[in-house]
C-alpha cells in the first residue's frame, strides 16, 4: 500500500495517475489523499519520475473521461481521487473501454453523481451571484463591481470564464471562502479565499430589483416547493429578493381573496379608434367568409 | 409624474401572466472584445425564483398596460380600471442593462399592450431593442412580443434584434377568442407565425451555404401561449391545436397558463381557482408529444378528450393499453422503451448503451434512479417478471392514485414534494 498525497488539483491527480498507471500499481494498493494535514502521518513517496513518463504516453483514455474527471476533481467527497483512479484503472489496464457508457456501473454512476453535483454547483453560481457597483476605474472610466458567494464545491475556476464571456466590458471580483475570481478587462486570475466581509452587502438597484420580484410574483399560485427546489433556502442569505418570501407568502391568501371579492368589471364600449374600427371589420369579413365556407348548401 | 419605481410596479405587474420565460436556444454571442454586456447561447438560467415556483429569467415587462382590447381574462384590458402607466424607451433599456449588469436576469422580456396601432406599439417595443442592440451593444437574451396584424417589415425588424419572438394564441379556437378576446384572430395569428417560420428558415439556409457572407441575424425560435381553464376548450383540443402548431410553425415552446384570479375580474369571465394540475398535465402531455413519439389522439380523444387529473398522461395511456406490456427493457426497440411509465428519454438512452454489454437486472435500474414502483408492473428484466395478476387486475390504477394531499402550507417546514410536483411547473419534465 502507497499513500499519494497532491493537491486538491485535477492537474495534480492526473500527474499523479499517469505516474501509476505507467507503474502498474493497482487502484487497491494506493491511499489518496490531498489534505495538507494528513501529509505529515505518511511518509511521502518520490514517484521514479523518468521510468514512469515514459510508459505513461502511451495511455489512452476517452476524451469523455478527462471531462468527467475535471467536474469531479472540483467535487468536496474525499473519496473521489480514489475512485477516478480505478475508472481510470478500468478503462485501460481492466479493458473496459467501453466503461463510461455504463450509467449502471456502480463506479461510474458514483463518478456521474460527483460530477452531477459540481455542474448544479457552477449553473447555481451562475445564476445567484449578485454584483454590487463599487465604483469606476479612474483612469479607464469602467464600472467596478464586486460579488460574494458560497459555493459547495471547488469550483471558481470553473465557473469563472462564463463570467468573462458575459460581463467582458466591466471590471468584477467574485469573492468566496475558498477563492477569488477577477477581471480587469484583459486578464482573469485568482487569488485566496476570503471573508464575507470583504464584500458590499448593498447595491442601490437592490431596491429597484425587490420591487420587480414582488410584482412578478401571482400570489394566486403559490408553489413553494417548487420554488424550494430550485432555490434552497441556503442561497437565501445572498440573494437580495429573498427578504421579500415570507411576507409574499404570509400575504397571497388575502390578495387574492381581495380580488374574488371585487365586484365584476362590466365590459365598456369600444373608444373611437381608425385602427380598432378595422380590426373589428376585419374580424366580420373574416367571420363572414367562415360562415360561407361551412355553409353546405 | 410617476416615479419609475411605481411605473416598474404596474408595468411588472401587468406582465406576469405571460408564462414564458425561456432563455435558451439564442445564437452564441458574447460581449468578449466589445464595450457592452451580455452573452447568450448556452442553456438558459434562471437567477431568481418567486414563491409561485415560477423561475426570473428575464426582466419581463410592457411598454405600457394602456390598451385598446377587450380580453376578458386580462388585467389590462380597456375595461379594466387598473392604474395605467408608460415607460419610456430609455427607461426600459437602463433597467435591463442595471439588472443585467448586477446579474439579477438573463435579459429582457417585453410587451405591450396595444395603443394607436399595432404598428405603432411595434415601433415602440422595436425602438427599445434596437437601442439595447445599437447604442449599448447589448449581447443578452431579447424576446419580443410580436402582434400579428403589425406589418411583415416590423416583424423582421423585431426579429433581427430579438433572440426569440412570440405571438400569444391565448385561446385555441376562433368560437372562443370571440367570446372572451374579440379583437384576436386565429386565422391572422397563424398566418403571422408561418411568415416569421419562412424567416427563420431562410436565414438558416443562408447560413450554410458554404461561401455566402455570414447573413443579418434573425430569432433563433417563437413560441406561445395558450390560457387553460378560461373557455371550455378540451384537452384534446388544446393539445391538437399545440401540435398543429409545432408541426405547421415548427415553433419552439406551447406553454400552458391556467387562468389565474386578477384584480379586475370581467363581468363576461368570474374568477376560479387557478386549474394548476391540469395545466401541469398538459406539460406532460405536451412532453410526451414532442420527444416520445405519442400522438394527440394516443393521449386524449375524441371519445375521451380529457386528461386524468390523478395520474400523468404517460402511464394513464399504459393502463389503457396494457396488452403493450410486460416490456423487456433488454430487447425491446427505443420507441417501445420509451411509452414505459417512469422511464424518461435519457434513461432511455442509458438503457440501450448499457445492454450492448450486460443484461439489465433490477439492481441496474435502481442506479438509474428510475420510478421503480411506477416501472415494476410494467417490465421484464433478467432477475424480474411481473405477476400477471399485476397488469390485469382492476386495482393497478388504484396503486398509483397519489394519497390524498395535504393542503396547509407551513411555510418553515415546507411539506416533502412529491416527485411529480417537484419537477418545475413550466417545464413539466418527467
Amino acid at each position: 500500500m502507497r499513500t499519494i498525497v497532491i493537491e486538491p488539483e485535477y492537474e495534480a491527480w492526473r500527474a499523479a495517475a499517469r505516474q501509476l498507471l505507467a507503474q502498474g500499481v493497482a487502484p487497491e494498493e494506493v491511499l489518496w489523499t490531498d489534505d495538507a494535514q494528513e501529509e505529515s502521518l505518511f511518509v511521502r513517496e518520490e514517484p521514479a519520475a523518468a521510468a514512469a513518463e515514459q510508459g505513461a504516453s502511451a495511455i489512452k483514455v476517452p476524451a469523455a473521461f478527462m471531462d468527467l474527471a475535471r467536474s469531479v476533481a472540483a467535487h468536496t467527497d474525499a473519496r473521489r481521487w480514489g475512485m477516478l483512479y480505478r475508472v481510470l484503472w478500468r478503462l485501460t489496464r481492466g479493458a473496459e473501454r467501453h466503461l463510461l457508457t455504463m450509467a449502471t456501473d456502480r463506479d461510474v454512476r458514483q463518478l456521474q453523481d460527483w460530477s452531477k453535483a459540481v455542474g448544479r454547483d457552477i449553473h447555481k453560481m451562475h445564476a445567484f451571484v449578485r454584483f454590487r457597483l463599487v465604483g469606476a476605474d479612474a483612469a479607464t472610466g469602467r464600472e467596478q463591481f464586486v460579488a460574494w458567494f458560497e459555493p459547495e464545491h471547488r469550483i471558481v475556476r470553473l465557473a469563472a470564464p462564463f463570467f468573462e464571456k458575459r460581463f467582458a466590458g466591466m471590471d468584477w471580483s467574485i469573492l468566496t471562502p475558498n477563492e477569488c475570481a477577477h477581471w480587469d478587462g484583459t486578464r482573469l486570475h485568482f487569488t485566496a479565499g476570503v471573508s464575507r466581509s470583504s464584500a458590499p452587502d448593498e447595491d442601490a438597484l437592490d431596491d429597484l430589483w425587490r420591487t420587480y420580484y414582488r410584482n412578478i410574483f401571482n400570489p394566486a399560485r403559490v408553489k413553494i416547493s417548487a420554488m424550494q427546489s430550485e432555490m434552497p433556502k441556503k442561497y437565501w442569505k445572498n440573494l437580495p429578493e429573498a427578504s421579500l418570501i415570507a411576507g409574499l407568502i404570509a400575504e397571497s391568501t388575502g390578495r387574492v381573496r381581495g380580488m374574488l371579492e371585487t365586484e365584476e368589471r362590466a365590459a365598456k364600449p369600444a373608444p373611437n379608434n381608425a385602427y380598432l374600427k378595422s380590426l373589428h371589420a376585419m374580424n366580420q369579413s373574416e367571420a363572414a367568409a367562415q360562415n360561407h365556407e361551412s355553409d353546405p348548401a | 409624474m410617476m416615479d419609475l419605481t411605481r411605473k416598474l410596479e404596474i408595468l411588472a405587474d401587468a406582465a406576469k401572466y405571460d408564462a414564458s420565460c425561456a432563455s435558451s436556444g439564442a445564437a452564441r454571442k458574447d460581449s468578449r472584445g466589445g464595450k457592452g454586456v451580455g452573452s447568450t447561447g448556452g442553456m438558459g438560467i434562471c437567477h431568481s425564483y418567486t414563491p409561485d415556483g415560477r423561475c426570473v429569467s428575464l426582466m419581463k415587462v410592457l411598454m405600457t398596460n394602456a390598451c385598446l382590447y377587450d380580453c376578458h381574462y386580462c388585467i389590462n384590458r380597456r375595461s379594466s380600471n387598473v392604474t395605467r402607466a408608460r415607460f419610456t424607451p430609455d427607461e426600459v433599456v437602463q433597467l435591463t442593462l442595471d439588472f443585467y449588469k448586477r446579474n439579477y436576469i438573463e435579459g429582457l422580456f417585453l410587451s405591450s399592450g396595444i395603443i394607436r396601432s399595432a404598428d405603432h406599439t411595434m415601433e415602440l417595443v422595436i425602438e427599445v431593442a434596437r437601442k439595447l442592440r445599437e447604442v449599448h451593444q447589448f449581447r443578452g437574451y431579447i424576446h419580443l412580443k410580436t402582434i400579428p396584424e403589425a406589418s411583415q417589415d416590423l416583424i423582421a425588424l423585431a426579429g433581427r434584434y430579438a433572440d426569440r419572438i412570440s405571438i400569444n394564441v391565448e385561446l385555441p379556437s376562433q368560437q372562443s377568442l370571440n367570446t372572451l378576446a374579440p379583437e384576436k384572430n386565429l386565422a391572422r395569428t397563424e398566418s403571422a407565425m408561418g411568415h416569421i417560420r419562412g424567416k427563420i428558415e431562410e436565414r438558416h439556409a443562408e447560413k450554410r451555404k458554404p461561401d455566402a457572407p455570414k447573413p443579418p441575424p434573425f430569432a433563433t425560435g417563437q413560441s406561445t401561449q395558450m390560457l387553460v381553464g378560461a373557455d371550455a376548450s378540451t384537452d384534446a383540443v388544446i393539445l391538437g391545436c399545440a401540435d398543429k402548431l409545432y408541426t405547421s410553425h415548427r415553433l419552439r415552446r406551447v406553454y400552458y397558463s391556467a387562468f389565474s384570479p386578477i384584480p379586475e375580474p370581467s363581468s363576461i369571465l368570474p374568477l376560479k381557482a387557478p386549474p394548476l394540475i391540469r395545466e401541469h398535465r398538459l406539460y406532460q402531455a405536451d412532453w410526451l408529444l414532442r420527444f416520445y413519439d405519442f400522438k394527440v389522439e394516443e393521449i386524449a380523444s375524441a371519445a375521451d378528450p380529457n386528461l386524468d387529473l390523478a395520474l400523468d398522461p404517460k402511464l394513464s395511456w399504459a393502463l389503457r393499453n396494457r396488452a403493450t406490456f410486460p416490456v423487456d427493457v433488454n430487447r425491446a426497440p427505443r420507441e417501445l422503451l420509451l411509452r414505459i411509465p417512469g422511464l424518461g428519454v435519457r434513461n432511455v438512452e442509458r438503457i440501450l448503451a448499457a445492454r450492448r454489454y450486460t443484461r439489465l437486472r433490477l439492481a441496474d435500474l435502481v442506479r438509474l434512479r428510475v420510478q421503480m414502483k411506477k416501472l415494476l408492473p410494467f417490465i421484464t428484466t433478467a432477475d424480474h417478471h411481473p405477476a400477471k395478476l399485476g397488469l390485469d387486475s382492476d386495482s393497478l390504477r388504484a396503486r398509483f392514485l397519489p394519497p390524498p394531499e395535504q393542503l396547509e402550507i407551513n411555510f418553515d417546514a415546507p411539506p416533502t414534494p412529491a416527485t411529480s410536483d417537484f419537477l418545475s411547473v413550466r417545464s413539466g419534465e418527467f
